[in-house]
């Protein structure tokens, strides 16, 4: 049974334009101790998925249809409630995207990470700030430094910190949302190296959301590449780098510029990313696939197991 | 090509309208601002009785509502409505002019301060302290006393002290705006400070001069009425209140003569409410600083 | 071939901003501090050539860009556009400049006035020069970077157009003008990933074409590796290595060099990983230690290090390193 199963998911949000079919009907399996690297580009449903998982959606978001097996429950079944007593920021937890720039200026670093503890597990004030110099100590931030204030903080520390306090409650699993984006090159190796670390160690399941494939690449064992709200293609790392079987995925990677390895001439994809409220019709890459049929804009393919593991979705591909 | 780039903006009106439809308040306030400028405009039609200083009705002096005189008599037997209809016109002109003044002296302030920086700005910005430091309504009234009560002299004195705030916000603004990148391309391809200002800063900041501007006619409606009310307004444009200043003349508090009290007072709390909710609702949709996405 | 003719010659370029201290400190003390952000750098462009300036954040590439077209006063230094001389060019003189010398910014959401249709941003160029024929110029500009048919565009407002087409948009107004030479300040940076490399394909189209160089601002090295002929690696102001962008990849002399390309992920999960090879941040760049500047974080630091700042010298053809490590 895997770790963590999402089958047939279903997230859309009601707006003034109309609903934004933005997560429509994905499924993957985790297994302990994997780390899957959710790609896309902007308004794929990426982070969306993350925040159904977390149950952190906003008002306006609903939840059509789907099942989230984390263990043996239904995510999307348990009720508020117990989702936030016994498994948001406690089996699971989320590094939000730009969350180092959200630290409360105010308060010291130490002190809103032990507010995060003591908000789920009942322990004294004294435990949880000797909690937080011990995940201060595991990420590599001097534990003195606990009581200092945001900015006082390099955009590196911040991140850190920020994963530490993701860390806080000993989760199983950690999603985290573009965690080195805004970051420079040498602090980002620096913080994929910790994010590597930290998943031997503490034998973390990790679902890292990203645009930057070559990220994927570094830190993740399975890929799944999503665009408008479909996962197009999902398998490990080395089959979706070397045989990618999608046209879109085959068109990023083609397009992915690399600093060493062979030069690839410029092959852009056309068009643009499409509007998920009324999406195109069949397959949702049909208008800019160069491979693209008739039945492509009419009938939205079926996601094939191409061998084991290796899941497209596309009228190209037979079993 | 002139008539076809018309097609851009009535989009963008379009989208606006739509935006401040949600806005129950903004409509609300729309309404009643919207029926209190045509009673005031058509005053003359709908008046029953014209309001002149000799067009009272010598035998109906002080009289409480009647089926004849629907909100009563003033003292020298003028109808209280037809004072109401035609006091409109006065309050809502004095309103907008002294705000084009405002917004006027506002916008070249608080657009040059934070346009330009500097010396300037810090000039301008001491310079507008003084005024923002000094009581309003005290030197307001020193002002109306040396200069006289009268209709234009009554716009000016509001006009020139109630600018502060819009060049606060407006500097505010320009201060941001100064640090996009539309900006520093419109100087990477030569534009001169005036045509920057103009094509590319007033535009961006016209939304919001506008509903600062809603907002002042307001405050100014009330300076202009608390001024009038304490005998500094022009006795020959009977404002709501001037007519609340000769309603306590005569002692209309304690002889309770409400009829008096009542219309001109009501009025003024109404038209001020309504430029506040419009200006609320403006406020919502175009101050990006507060604009909910 | 002959070899292009150079086109932009930067020598010796500075700017310091000063530090803003409280009031009594400015009395009292007698130094003035300053953020060196670009602290003596040289460097030519030739025609048609795309020159990599790459660094991480602070190190002074965006400064750099800025100042060679004017848009921030030098604090010292000379750059040369062909015969001009920016910096000591007169009112008029800069004007008839800016049409030589252009820029592309990052943000395509902040680089387009929202309250202009595109039509006018476009043009506005043409306005400002007086020059005439604007509906011709701008549907050709538009044809150019590839928006087409042109009409369908005039009336449109940034906010209609996605972030791909707005930076063409962008580019469109950059290049009406006829330029020899485009700063890009990281031009694709912010955009998604499947549109970078069209963008990138219309520079290489602008530059085939009409003869445009550029000065290629950017933090990522892969991406240089791609577009430019040439890449500088900046450092707190600095210069620390110059090549051939071949050559900077395949041979990095300086250890600055050497750690950014190891921490750099590539997209193969067979190949290497990205590995630390320094530890900490870049400093701040005011009060920066005398010596070289880099040393704080370099594994190889020698006392040489700390006393003397070194030079830029030739380590092969066209390529220089500035460490003590390297000799001529």
């Amino acid at each position: 049974m895997s770790f963590l199963d999402i089958r047939n998911l279903k997230t859309y949000f009601t707006t003034k334009g109309g609903t934004v079919k933005a997560v429509d009907d994905i499924s993957l399996q985790i297994e302990k101790g994997d780390a899957l690297g959710l790609a896309g580009e902007s308004g794929c449903g990426k982070t969306t998925t993350a925040l159904t998982i977390m149950h952190l959606l906003p008002s306006n978001a609903i939840v059509l249809s789907g099942k989230i097996r984390f263990g043996d429950v239904d995510l999307l079944t348990i009720g508020e409630e117990k989702l936030r007593k016994d498994f948001r920021w406690k089996r699971m937890s989320m590094v939000f995207q730009g969350a180092m720039n959200a630290l409360n200026p105010v308060f010291k670093v130490g002190e809103q990470i032990t507010q995060a503890i003591l908000t789920h597990e009942e322990i004294t004030k004294e435990s949880a700030w000797e909690r937080v110099e011990e995940l201060f100590s595991l990420v590599g931030i001097n534990p003195a430094r606990a009581k200092e204030y945001p900015h006082e903080f390099s955009g590196g520390m911040k991140q850190r910190a920020i994963i530490a306090m993701s860390l806080a409650c000993d989760p199983e699993l950690v999603i985290a949302d573009e965690p080195v984006t805004a970051l420079d090159v040498i602090v980002q190796a620096q913080i994929l190296e910790l994010m590597r670390s930290l998943r031997d160690k503490l034998g973390l399941s990790m679902i890292m959301i990203t645009h930057d494939l070559s990220v994927i690449a570094d830190t993740c064992n399975k890929a799944a590449i999503m665009y408008a709200g479909k996962i197009v293609e999902r398998a490990d790392s080395v089959t979706i780098f070397k045989q990618p079987e999608h046209p879109y995925t085959q068109g990023l990677i083609a397009n992915f510029p690399s600093i060493s390895g062979e030069m690839k001439p410029f092959e852009p994809i056309s068009g643009s990313p499409p509007n998920l409220i009324s999406p195109p019709s069949g397959c949702r890459f049909h208008p800019r696939c160069p491979y693209a049929m008739g039945i492509c804009e009419n009938k939205e393919p079926e996601i094939i197991e191409l061998k084991r593991g290796h899941f497209v979705s596309c009228h190209l591909k037979r079993h | 090509m002139q008539k076809v780039k018309l097609r851009g903006y009535e989009k963008s009106i379009i989208k606006f309208w739509s935006q401040y439809m949600e806005s129950k308040i903004g409509l609300f306030g729309l309404a009643l601002l919207i029926f209190f400028v045509f009673v005031s405009a058509f005053a003359n039609i709908l008046a029953p009785y014209p309001v002149g200083p000799k067009d009272g009705d010598s035998k109906a002096i002080l009289k409480p509502p009647t089926s004849k005189y629907v909100l009563g008599t003033d003292e020298l037997g003028r109808d209280m409505l037809s004072l109401i209809l035609y006091g409109g016109r006065v309050s809502l002109m004095i309103g907008m002019l002294s705000t084009l003044m405002t917004a006027l002296i506002g916008t070249i302030v608080g657009v040059s301060a934070g346009y330009f920086g500097g010396n300037t700005e810090e000039l301008l910005m001491r310079f507008t302290d003084i005024f923002l430091v000094i009581p309003g309504l005290p030197l307001m009234i020193v002002l109306a006393s040396i200069l006289g009560a009268t209709f234009w002299n009554m716009i000016f004195v509001i006009g020139v002290l109630g600018w502060t705030g819009t060049a606060r916000v407006l500097r505010a603004q320009v201060l941001s705006l100064k640090e996009k990148p539309f900006i520093e391309s419109a100087r990477a391809i030569g534009a001169s400070d005036a045509r920057i200002i103009g094509r590319h800063i007033l535009p961006n900041v016209l939304p919001l001069i506008v509903a600062q501007m809603v907002l002042n006619i307001g405050s100014s409606i009330l300076s202009a009425s608390s001024l009038s009310f304490l005998g500094l307004g022009d006795p020959t444009h009977l404002s709501w209140g001037m007519t609340l200043h000769y309603a306590f003349g005569v002692g209309a508090l304690f002889s309770n003569f409400y009829w008096y009290l009542i219309p001109p007072g009501f009025c003024i709390t109404l038209v001020v409410l309504a430029f506040t909710f419009i200006g609320y609702s403006l406020d919502q949709i175009v101050n990006p600083r507060i604009r909910r996405r | 071939m002959p070899p292009e003719e150079t086109l932009v010659t930067v020598r010796d370029l500075k700017k310091w901003f000063p530090v803003r201290t409280g009031i009594l400190e400015d009395l009292f003390s007698k130094e003035k501090k300053y953020v060196k952000a670009v602290d003596g750098v040289n460097f030519q462009i030739k025609r048609r050539e795309i020159y990599g300036l790459a660094g991480e954040s602070g190190c002074g590439k965006t400064t750099t860009g800025r100042v060679i077209l004017r848009l921030l006063e030098p604090t010292s230094g000379e750059v040369y556009l062909g015969k001009q001389e920016v910096f000591s060019l007169t009112k008029r003189e800069l004007n008839e400049f800016r049409k030589r010398a252009q820029i592309i910014f990052q943000d395509p959401y902040e680089s387009l006035d929202p309250r202009m249709n595109i039509f006018d941003f476009i043009a506005e160029p043409l306005i400002v020069h007086n020059i005439g024929d604007e509906e011709k110029l701008v549907a050709n500009a538009l044809k150019t970077v590839e928006l087409t048919p042109p009409e369908e565009f005039y009336y449109r407002f940034p906010h209609e157009l996605s972030g791909g087409q707005r930076q063409r948009v962008a580019v469109a107004r950059a290049m009406i003008l006829n330029p020899e030479f485009i700063v890009a300040d990281e031009p694709v940076s912010m955009l998604d990933v499947s549109i970078r490399s069209s963008i990138l394909k219309l520079m290489f189209k602008l530059r085939d074409e009409l003869g445009i160089s550029y000065l290629y601002i950017t933090h990522d090295l892969a991406t240089a590796r791609q577009v430019c002929d040439k890449t500088a690696i900046m450092y707190l102001g600095k210069f620390v290595e110059e090549a051939t962008t071949e050559e900077l990849l395949r041979n990095p002399t300086h250890p600055y060099t050497q750690a950014l390309i190891t921490a750099v992920p590539v997209p193969d999960p067979t190949g290497r990983k990205s590995k630390v090879a320094i530890s900490g941040e870049v400093p701040s760049p005011v009060d920066l230690p005398p010596g070289c500047r880099f040393r704080t974080r370099c594994p190889y630091a020698m006392e040489i290090c700390r006393k003397e700042e070194p030079e830029l010298v030739k380590v092969g053809i066209d390529h220089l390193v500035s460490c003590h490590l390297v000799k001529e």
